[in-house]
């Protein structure tokens, strides 16, 4: 067999070919748990955007809420770390008080971001794009503020979640076991993604809320002749997506790692609106396209990690690592050009609502 | 502002006009600072548990002004930095005028600055008079086909420029990276460097650091103005923005007015880059960043989208820029206040309605604020058939 292998890969073209996909399935375990951390937050932002659009509300403010939760997320855990100690952490997932209290304040920081879109785009009726872009560089400029002023004071360490460790019994299950692995072998912002992900998708489609919510983003005028509140619909959808997006910026301070840099979230949450595109407003397709673009980045880290040997280590030596680093830009601007026209928007999205007058 | 021209016979009339075109502006801009005011103070006392002083902001106020007018040559920083905002607002704001939302001015810039750079690396032995021009519009290049391309995908795909420039953005972060550690490195920089512009540096006219670039950006204000209103483009540009559908109906080709207008755009970021790097740092490392394409932003919609309403903007945020050290020395308030302070000012004017009813101002013909109105568009749906 090994001799067979050293045959075929050695043949020219080909043989590289060959050698990259044994590398790529001895790797695929690590690879795919990589994927699915790095997916987190991306999802999360994605279906933030999945919920606004839905009803007939574009945010691209979903970048700031999630940097302002993130922030939040770790300020909170800092002082209420520094009031009542930091607490014995569970065994499974490293759960203490401050942590869990952080986590709620981040999501209320995030809902009332989201409210001010809401106000802005839906009762002012200004222009949806500017009002999500004024919420990004408030974000941006009020935690760099904070986090500069912070640094002349001595904050208490704080901790993170931790990720489940699925027992080896269950990951060496031959074909999914690596699947349960990826998927669940995560902290506990990062399962209750893979929890919303399937219970929104079957929300959305399936109840009615999820069809009032679709209603209002195609045809307000209709939903509102059926008695449909369309104001009402929007807002509710708008204040609860920034609880999802609050939770991807979470993530980053407080499970993924246990501090906060000055714009950590690295325009996760535009790359969260494109895989919105790309999974054609749906939190199944948005969680697979988020997948995708975590992908790129999974395999750049992964050779950077492990590097493989022989005549392809030699090739990607010679690809400079800021390629893979511009990888899932690439992807998304290549994406979004080519599926445009088959991934169509809700018909009334960015559109605010006026109500008929009465007269 | 022709019809400013033409309104001109009783001065009361004109001075009230004038002041239904610069009040919201002029007041969101106090109400941001008031704001900011509010911030300080709050986060003074709450975040650093410092005794509440009441007269922290006007410490803080006084010191960005300090900073950005107290003496010749802060006026003269004031300028310097004033230069990329001018350039770089002018191209966002056109893109505004033809309905299109250009985020992408911080990754034309970056670009902008790489292609003076790179045509200055290899002009090191020629007359200064050639160099300069030549990286300039070396710049101008670079910054305009990283403009182009979201231009292009928006004509041809309806790809939203809002999401794809971002992605420019961070690929021109990337490229830069990869371009100052490879191909332009100078031989045995460490950290990796490019090599000194040389020839192509722009002489120094006032101050210590007054270079040719503010000239260069206050000559591109008449430009601007000329184009967009005086000149056929011009007006298919004004056109395609008010209305893609009735510009088409008149002949103008839209597609072809968003990758002109994304194109220009970008030459005016990428020029804003050049001027940095000719102007002011001369050399390039991984680390070259820049805000200008966020304030940018904030510049042309502060101006209304006119060419000479962003040249204010520009100085004003070239003066916030140019305090803003000074303020975080002298006062202790942290530089990322002026981002806040821009986005507060971004909030009032887009709640512009609000604050007009506040005002009681009337709508005047010209004052209604362009951009705000035309660039939401949806994602998928193809608005030009």
């Amino acid at each position: 067999m090994d001799s067979f292998l050293h045959t075929i890969n050695g043949i020219p073209v080909l043989g590289i070919v060959f050698q990259f996909v044994e590398y790529f399935l001895n790797a695929l375990p690590f690879m795919s748990r990589v994927a699915v951390e790095l997916a987190v937050p991306i999802c999360l932002a994605a279906l933030c955007g999945v919920m606004c659009e839905r009803s007939g509300v574009v945010n691209i403010g979903l970048e700031g809420i999630m940097l302002t939760a993130a922030f939040t997320g770790w300020f909170a855990e800092a002082v209420i770390t520094g009031i009542m100690g930091p607490g014995t952490p569970t065994p499974v997932f490293g759960l203490t008080v401050p942590l869990v209290l952080a986590l709620l304040a981040a999501i209320i920081a995030g809902m009332l971001l989201s409210l001010l879109h809401a106000w802005l785009s839906i009762s002012v009726r200004a222009d949806q794009i500017i009002a999500g872009a004024i919420i990004n560089i408030a974000a941006f400029g009020m935690t760099g503020y904070l986090n500069t002023l912070l640094a002349t004071v001595s904050l208490p360490v704080t901790s993170n979640f931790t990720a489940l460790t699925i027992p080896s019994a269950v990951s060496n299950i031959p074909l999914v076991g690596w699947l349960i692995d990826a998927l669940f072998g995560q902290g506990p912002i990062g399962i209750l993604m893979v929890i919303i992900v399937v219970v929104f998708q079957i929300f959305l489609f399936r109840s009615r809320w999820g069809l009032r919510t679709r209603a209002v983003g195609e045809h307000p005028r209709a939903a509102e002749t059926v008695g449909i509140d369309v104001i009402r619909t929007r807002y509710r959808n708008v204040v609860l997506s920034g609880a999802l997006a609050a939770l991807g910026g979470a993530y980053l301070s407080i499970e993924a790692t246990n501090g906060f840099q000055a714009g950590m979230t690295q325009g996760r949450g535009f790359i969260g609106l494109a895989a919105m595109i790309v999974g054609r407003w749906t939190p199944l397709g948005a969680f697979g396209a988020a997948l995708l673009f975590a992908a790129s980045q999974a395999i750049s880290q992964t050779i950077s990690i492990s590097p493989p040997t022989g005549e392809l280590g030699t090739l990607l030596d010679h690809v400079p690592t800021q390629f893979f680093d511009a990888l899932p830009y690439l992807i998304t601007i290549v994406v979004l050009a080519g599926l445009i026209g088959r991934s169509i928007a809700p018909a009334a999205d960015g559109r605010p609502y006026q109500r008929e007058s009465a007269s | 502002m022709s019809q400013a021209i033409a309104r001109l016979p009783r001065p009361r009339a004109l001075l009230r006009y004038l002041w239904s075109l610069i009040a919201v502006p002029l007041v969101s801009f106090f109400l941001a600072l008031l704001v900011g005011a509010i911030v300080i103070i709050l986060s003074s006392t709450l975040v650093l548990k410092n005794p509440f002083d009441p007269t922290l902001p006007l410490t803080a106020y006084q010191a960005l002004a300090q900073g950005a007018f107290g003496s010749f040559n802060s006026v003269v920083t004031t300028l310097v930095i004033t230069t990329p905002l001018l350039l770089a607002g002018l191209g966002v704001g056109i893109g505004f005028r033809a309905g299109l939302f250009n985020i992408g001015a911080q990754g034309q810039f970056l670009m902008g600055a790489v292609g003076a750079v790179a045509v200055a690396a290899n002009m090191q032995s020629s007359p200064p008079a050639i160099a300069i021009p030549a990286a300039l519009a070396g710049g101008a290049l670079a910054g305009a086909a990283w403009g182009f391309v979201p231009g292009l995908l928006k004509a041809t795909s309806g790809a939203h420029e809002v999401v794809t420039t971002i992605m420019m953005n961070y690929i021109a972060l990337a490229s830069l990276a990869w371009i100052v550690k490879g191909p332009l490195k100078e031989m045995g920089s460490n950290p990796p460097t490019t090599p000194d512009v040389g020839a192509a540096a722009l002489p120094i006219l006032i101050g210590s650091t007054g270079h040719l670039g503010i000239l260069l950006a206050f000559a591109a204000v008449p430009i601007a103005w000329f184009l967009l209103f005086r000149t056929t483009r011009g007006f298919e540009i004004r056109a395609v923005g008010a209305n893609p559908d009735a510009a088409r109906y008149a002949g103008v080709n839209p597609r072809l007015m968003i990758v002109l207008t994304m194109s220009i755009a970008g030459m005016l970021a990428g020029l804003a880059g050049a001027c940095t790097i000719l102007g002011i740092s001369h050399r390039m490392n991984t680390t070259f960043q820049t805000k200008v394409g966020f304030d940018s932003i904030t510049v042309a919609l502060l101006g209304r989208s006119n060419p000479i309403g962003i040249m204010f903007a520009a100085l004003l945020f070239g003066a916030m820029r140019a305090g803003a050290p000074p303020m975080q020395i002298n006062a202790g308030i942290p530089v990322e206040l002026v981002d806040f302070i821009q986005a507060l000012i971004l909030l009032f004017l887009i709640a512009n309605a609000v604050l007009r009813r506040l005002l009681r101002l009337r709508g005047v013909a010209g004052a209604e604020q362009t951009g705000f109105q035309t660039i939401t568009r949806s994602y998928g749906r193809e608005t030009l058939t």
